[in-house]
């Protein structure tokens, strides 16, 4: 129980919809979102397939526990094969759609084929209808949410939309969600926008029920709640300083990539800092942060709420970005901030707020307009490919312009819509891209916390933190402290991460619980949701089923273990600052084991044996 | 001693936990389309407003309703819909001046807070205090006393002794 038990299917080429019964099987073996729905995609498509293809699927898919009171039950996942790292691409988002598709009645959407003309998908219950798009197609996200919301009538309507940047063809566009949170990484959106898919816009009012054991539920939700309430993370630090909080620690320690990853500590990092935006500003006397705000049945409520300064270059004379909307969190504000050398804490939010408007990654982006920024000190990039900009590192002025023109996908925007990798690449430098994979890397710097360069090189989905968050362990001590600098024990620090993981991906649930909970606290509450007892052994066994999936589908698609690599940057180039000066990250002290502790050949191929033991034969 | 639901929307996240748990409470199934108390975002001010009955003393609800469906509770005072009687004419849903009764198409009644007979769960639900079951006659204590410490006698007694 806790599934619908209903899959939609659109046949977006035919403009068809039917329904079909979840395969009760899978969902036991995978639980749900994440790894029920990679379990569908790596069943219905060739590993081969061309991302931006007819051929490619799409899957937007809930949990058991989305739509319940289960503390951040309300996580959806959009999982295809992404155009960016030709890997399997999963990438998740909170706010409301998913407990609002739940709701519906639907345990998971797979959209298959190419629209002849845009289209977007209008679901109230089990109406559902695939309408015209073609008077919101070219326009933002933002002007797609409010034409939706006009059009229908309803203010309850929940929606999902990719904006300018996935038309033009940003290859790290994502997809957006009540506003401001975001199906985000590996390009998502831009699979959408090839399908001609413009929105999904759901209406739900069935409600979630069908809980297995509703009072022993209500009691492990209740304690989770408590947990989560008296963590220092989740209780104090998420719900103050939100993920921001980690900025100021993560420059302490040595970690914060700063220039395109070129240094690890930021000289301008109290200006751009959780703290920074609690700071009253000198124009009108208000914070940068007005609200924290929670998501669906989130009870941390690390979200951010901020408003930009109005006498602000970015958005002087533009009253349309004067009001209340999604603020920065911590990967926004080191992507947008120090990687490119900006400490503009208005420049950033601008720029974040143009990610959310128009639908692009803001990882991604900043970490592209890092490369772009070197090749430009290089002069590989010269003033002939910006108009006259220059792209120099600090400068808020072209953090400005570089957002607008890869909102729109116009000019040198069209470059920087390629991802660093293949940016570095035309510009002939391609040792310049900090990626894995042809996805960006997060805000972590590996020479100063060791066991995230491993789990960079490992992510089934390229350079990313929320595939084994080690930092909770090396930086934060939970569930216990490890040494950031040291490799021993990191492989298997790495795969219990990576597995925990994907198995609270496939809940319904966010991973910032995990500063907190244990899996046995989230095993309580998925084994009274659901039929069939789920203890944490087999979750953990669950996660590590996910994990070898996705691995295969990504060799079968052509990777190999040469792909899990690190640029030469970390690997070459000692740190300079901080606790971690002359490390470079010790990636060959680690890999080997982690193959072994996986059950993979040296080649990276899970065993026949791994793979009997899995269920995966 | 009555108490009344206080709500503080200041404190809200519009996290909808407190609309989980009067649905659950009130219909048996996680249903925020169902629940008597919504909260109401305004994104472009940045806030987050929860908001349900009020429980007026003169509740013109009662009063416009033709078939005595709508009862006072004594040890609460709440007012009750009470279904067997509801005929779902949906009168009560026009003459709320706040909107806080609502037709459940499902059932055919009307819907309102009933303060869980004195043990609202919205308010047990709340993770942030935002909703909280308190003194009816001293709904304004907390928001006194902020103000007081900010008088020059607040603020030297805080200076002085610390505050409480």
């Amino acid at each position: 129980m806790a599934w619908t038990g209903k899959i939609l299917r659109i046949d977006l080429t035919n403009i068809a919809c039917s329904t079909e019964e979840l395969n009760r099987q899978w969902a036991q073996e995978y639980l749900g979102q994440r790894g029920l729905a990679t379990k569908y995609l790596v069943e219905e498509i060739d590993a081969k397939v061309d991302a931006l293809s007819p051929e490619n699927k799409m899957i937007m898919t809930t949990a058991p526990l989305t739509g319940t009171m289960a503390s951040t039950g309300g996580r959806y996942s959009v999982v295809t094969k992404s155009p960016l790292t030709h890997c399997i691409a999963c990438s998740n988002s909170g706010g409301f759609i998913g407990a609002e598709l739940k709701n519906a009645g639907w345990d998971m959407i797979i959209f298959e084929g190419r629209a002849p003309t845009p289209v977007y998908l209008y679901i109230v219950n089990d109406q559902v209808e695939l309408l015209s798009a073609d008077e919101i197609w070219g326009t933002s996200v933002w002007s797609t949410d409010a034409w939706l919301h006009n059009k229908h009538q309803d203010p309850l309507l929940r929606i999902a939309a990719v904006g300018r940047s996935a038309e033009a063809g940003c290859l790290y566009a994502g997809i957006v969600n009540d506003l401001h949170r975001a199906a985000g990484r590996s390009g998502v959106g831009t699979v959408m926008a090839a399908k001609n898919l413009k929105a999904v816009a759901v209406r739900g009012t069935l409600g979630v029920g069908n809980i297995h054991d509703p009072a022993r539920f209500m009691q492990a939700v209740t304690a989770g709640k408590k947990v989560l309430a008296e963590g220092a993370v989740t209780g104090e630090g998420l719900p103050t300083y939100g993920t921001q909080v980690l900025m100021n620690v993560i420059n302490e320690v040595g970690a914060l990539p700063t220039r395109n990853m070129s240094e690890v500590q930021f000289e301008g990092v109290s200006k751009v800092s959780g703290e920074a935006m609690h700071e009253p500003r000198k124009s009108d006397g208000k914070p940068n942060l007005t609200t924290n705000a929670g998501c669906f049945a989130c009870t941390i409520a690390c979200g951010r709420i901020s408003t930009i300064d109005q006498g602000h270059f970015s958005v002087e004379n533009k009253p349309e970005y004067w009001g209340n909307s999604g603020g920065l969190e911590y990967e926004a504000a080191w992507a947008l901030g120090p990687d490119i050398g900006v400490d503009d804490l208005d420049a950033l939010t601008y720029a974040n707020y143009l990610c959310n408007e128009d639908g692009y990654d803001p990882i991604s982006f900043g970490s592209t307009l890092a490369a772009a920024m070197e090749l430009y000190q290089l002069g590989a990039i010269t003033k002939k490919q910006t108009g006259g900009v220059e792209l120099t590192f600090g400068s808020a002025e072209a953090l400005v312009w570089a957002a607008e023109i890869t909102a729109t996908g116009e000019g040198f925007g069209k470059d920087l819509g390629l991802g660093s990798k293949r940016l570095c690449e035309k510009y002939g430098h391609p040792e310049l891209s900090m990626t894995v994979k042809g996805q960006e890397f997060p805000a972590y710097d590996p020479r100063g916390i060791q066991g995230m360069g491993l789990a960079y090189a490992t992510s089934n989905r390229g350079a990313c933190h929320l595939r084994g968050y080690t930092v909770s362990s090396e930086v934060l001590g939970i569930p216990e402290q490890t040494d950031p600098l040291a490799t021993e024990n990191k492989a298997a620090l790495v795969k219990a991460f990576q597995d925990a993981t994907a198995v609270v991906d496939s809940a319904g649930l966010c991973i910032f619980t995990t500063f907190a909970w244990s899996l046995e606290d989230i095993a309580r509450q998925i084994d009274a949701a659901c039929e069939g007892d789920w203890s944490a052994e087999r979750l953990t066994e669950v996660g590590e089923r996910i994990w070898n999936m996705e691995r295969d589908f990504n060799l079968r698609a052509g990777m190999t273990a040469a792909d899990d690599t690190l640029p030469k940057r970390f690997l070459k180039d000692a740190a300079k600052t901080g606790p971690a000066t002359g490390r470079v990250c010790d990636l060959d002290q680690m890999l080997p084991e982690y193959y072994q502790l996986r059950g993979w050949d040296a080649d990276g191929v899970p065993t026949d044996a791994t793979r009997q033991r899995l269920g995966l034969a | 001693m009555q108490r009344s639901l206080l709500i503080d929307p200041g404190k809200c996240t519009g996290c909808v936990q407190c609309e989980l748990a009067c649905s659950l409470e009130k219909e048996g199934i996680f249903n925020p389309s169902k629940s008597r108390i919504r909260v109401f975002t305004f994104h472009y001010e940045g806030r987050f407003v929860p908001y349900t009955c009020t429980q007026c003393s003169e509740a013109w609800c009662m009063q416009a309703c033709p078939v005595d469906a709508i009862a006072l509770d004594a040890g609460t005072g709440a007012k009750v819909i009470l279904d067997a009687a509801c005929v779902g004419c949906k009168v009560c849903t026009i003459s709320c001046p706040f909107g806080t009764v609502n037709y459940n198409s499902d059932t055919g009644k009307v819907i309102k807070c009933d303060l869980c007979g004195g043990d609202p769960a919205c308010a047990k639900a709340c993770p942030t205090a935002a909703i909280t079951y308190v003194d009816a006659d001293q709904t304004g204590y907390d928001k006194m006393r902020v103000w007081a410490g900010k008088t020059d006698a607040g603020a030297m007694a805080s200076t002085q002794y610390g505050g409480t």
